[in-house]
Order: structure tokens, then sequence, then C-alpha cells
């Protein structure tokens, strides 16, 4: 799998260490990204007020789940007066998308002397935004730092996040439905340009077209598990379709 | 399951939270530690991930949650739209495609 365009690593890779690879990442975090993230969790922050959690509840339930999607289904579902049963079953659903995304990330990110126990922690920040990130940054570092990068990276956005979920919170009431619009809205144009970024040099853009198309289709017929079927006919369809077309 | 202020809840909050997704996670990690960074298998998974994302794009597009619930669809469409054109226009910067679309959905919004 190529690694995307083969630039040159980035000016400051050169000589680096471990911590300063860890403080770049740190430094890189805030941007683009970082806002988005900051504005969905505020989404999540508003929702959770609703629905009756506390203010440390939400922190607590940010740190210990760090995944947006699982984080609203799990308040949705607690607002529709679901067992612990039911909201456990609701949230692990959906949250086997994880699984491929740490899939996905941990070749690109380990080393032949990595520890299995760096990767078990570091696997914790493994979110769609950090995905997204690891997808587009990564590929341009040299191995042996990207570990580092990742883990000063991925914090920071944990620290994002609990900063937007408390904004969320505490403003509960006082967002004009115009701008809590804009914000969600902020999702779904942060998704398809980085998809756009990084599917298309490792050919994945079949994959883009054919999720776009099956989501919608398969959320009307089968909802809840309609991200996961999309995922699995729309990317083996895709997969498929490359390796045919491979001398 | 209802929440409390006491510790028990959160006793519950990381069993419904934190016990069901973080598996997942190690589930990835024990699965992929072995694998190699060009096999067919991470392709694979690569593509599979992929597709599923861009499904919650036009989803969330489609049908859209919460504040996002009221707008019409021809202008969150439009809006969508626009974003990319204007990540494309403005040097390929995320931030201009970002802004763009959210910001013109925003004003429109507020004018309709």
């Amino acid at each position: 799998m190529t690694n995307g365009a083969p630039t040159a690593p980035p000016a400051w890779t050169v000589g680096a260490t471990t911590s300063k690879a860890f403080r770049r990442g740190i430094l890189e975090a805030p941007s683009t990204p970082a806002i988005v993230l900051v504005a969905t969790m505020t989404g999540f922050g508003a929702l959770a007020h609703a629905v009756g959690f506390s203010f440390l509840q939400v922190i607590f339930v940010t740190i210990t789940m760090f995944a947006l999607p699982a984080q609203v289904v799990m308040a949705d579902q607690i607002a529709a007066g679901a067992s612990l049963l039911g909201v456990s079953l609701a949230v692990m659903i959906t949250a086997i998308r994880l699984m491929p995304m740490t899939i996905v990330l941990v070749p690109l990110l380990k080393t032949n002397k990595t520890p299995l126990w760096v990767l078990l922690l570091l696997s914790h920040v493994v979110a769609v935004t950090a995905w997204i990130e690891a997808l587009r940054r990564l590929p341009k570092l040299p191995l042996e730092l990207r570990i580092p990068y990742f883990a000063g990276f991925s914090l920071m956005l944990v620290g994002f996040s609990v900063l937007g979920a408390g904004i969320g919170y505490s403003m509960a009431r006082e967002v004009p439905v115009e701008i809590a619009a804009g914000l969600i809205f902020l999702t779904p144009l942060y998704f398809v340009i980085s998809l756009i970024e990084i599917a298309k040099p490792v050919g994945d853009g079949k994959a883009v077209l054919f999720g776009m198309i099956l989501g919608p289709l398969l959320f009307v017929y089968i909802p809840g598990f309609d991200l996961l079927t999309t995922g699995l006919i729309g990317g083996t369809l895709a997969y498929w379709l490359r390796k045919r077309s491979e001398p | 399951m209802t929440l409390d202020a006491g510790l028990w809840s959160y006793f519950l909050l990381f069993v419904a939270g934190f016990a069901v997704s973080e598996p997942w996670r190690f589930a990835g990690v024990l699965l992929s530690k072995n694998v190699n960074v060009d096999s067919e298998f991470l392709k694979w998974v690569r593509a599979v991930s992929t597709a599923l994302i861009a499904g919650l794009v036009t989803r969330l597009v489609i049908f859209p949650i919460g504040a996002l619930a009221d707008s019409p669809f021809w202008l969150r469409l439009f809006c969508f739209l626009l974003g990319i054109a204007a990540y494309f226009v403005f040097w390929k910067k995320m931030y201009a495609g970002v802004l763009t679309g959210a910001g013109a959905l925003v004003i429109a919004l507020y004018l309709i």
C-alpha cells in the first residue's frame, strides 16, 4: 500500500528525538480538525445536558469513551429510557467501527520494537478525527517518530474534546439554532474533504463513492447496522474492483 | 438506566461506555499487530473503513440530526457542494472548504 505521495518529510523531522516528535504533535494539533472536534463535541455536551448528565459525568464519558458517535448513541438511548443492557448494546454496535480504524492505523504506527502495551494504550485515542489526521499526516513522517507524534497530537484532541463538551454543556440553551446547525454541518464537510485527501492517493476513491451512495440507503432500511454494512459492502466492492483492474 | 449524581452512575457509564467500546480498539490492535503495512488484508480494511465514513457523510447531509434537521435539503446539498468547491478553489485548504460550507449554511438559515 503506498503511503501517499512520496513527498519529503517535514523539516522538523531531521534529527528529531521521540520527545521532539511528541511536542511537535502537540504543537500541530490546534488546526481545522481540532476546531471541528470542539464544535461537534459542543453538540454532545448540549445533548448530554438535555438528557440529564451532570457536568462531571459529561467529562467522564468524553474521556473514557472518546468516540463521538458512541457517546451520542449513549445519551440518546438513556434519554429513550433504555435499560443498562439496551444502552450497552447500542453503544457496542456503534463502537465496532473502532476496530477497523485501529487495524488500519497500527501497521502505520508500529516499529519492530514497539511493545504491545504501548499499542494497546495508544489505541484509546483511535476515533474518527484522530484516524483521519493520522492518515493525513503520518505517511509523511519517518516511522520511528510516528507514535510519539500521534500520541502528542491525539492527547491534545482529547483535551479539545473535553473543552468542547464542557462548552456545549454550559451553553446548552444559549446557542441560536442557526449556529447550532452550522456546527453540526462542520462534520460532514470535514469528513468529505478529508476523504478526498486520504482516499485518492491510495486509490480508495471508489470506496468513498460506494460508501456515499450506500450510507443513506442502508440507513433507511437497516438503521443501526447501516454504517457497518455500508463499509463492508462498499469497501469490499471497491477493493475487489481495484484488484481486478490491477495488472 | 437513569443518571443520578452518585458514584454508582459512574460505574454504569463506565460499563455502558468504556467497557463496551474499548475492547474493539484492543481487538483492532491484537488483530493487526503482526499485519504488514502492504498487505491485502489491510488494503481491504482500509477500503471498508473509508466506505463507512463516506456513508456517514451523505447520511448526515440527507438525514440530518439535531438543529440541522430544520434546514431544507436543497440548502444543505448546496452548501455541501459549495464547501467542496471552495476547498479546491482555495488551494486545497481544508479550513476554506469547511468554513465556506458551514458559513454559507448559517448565513442562509438566518436569511430564510
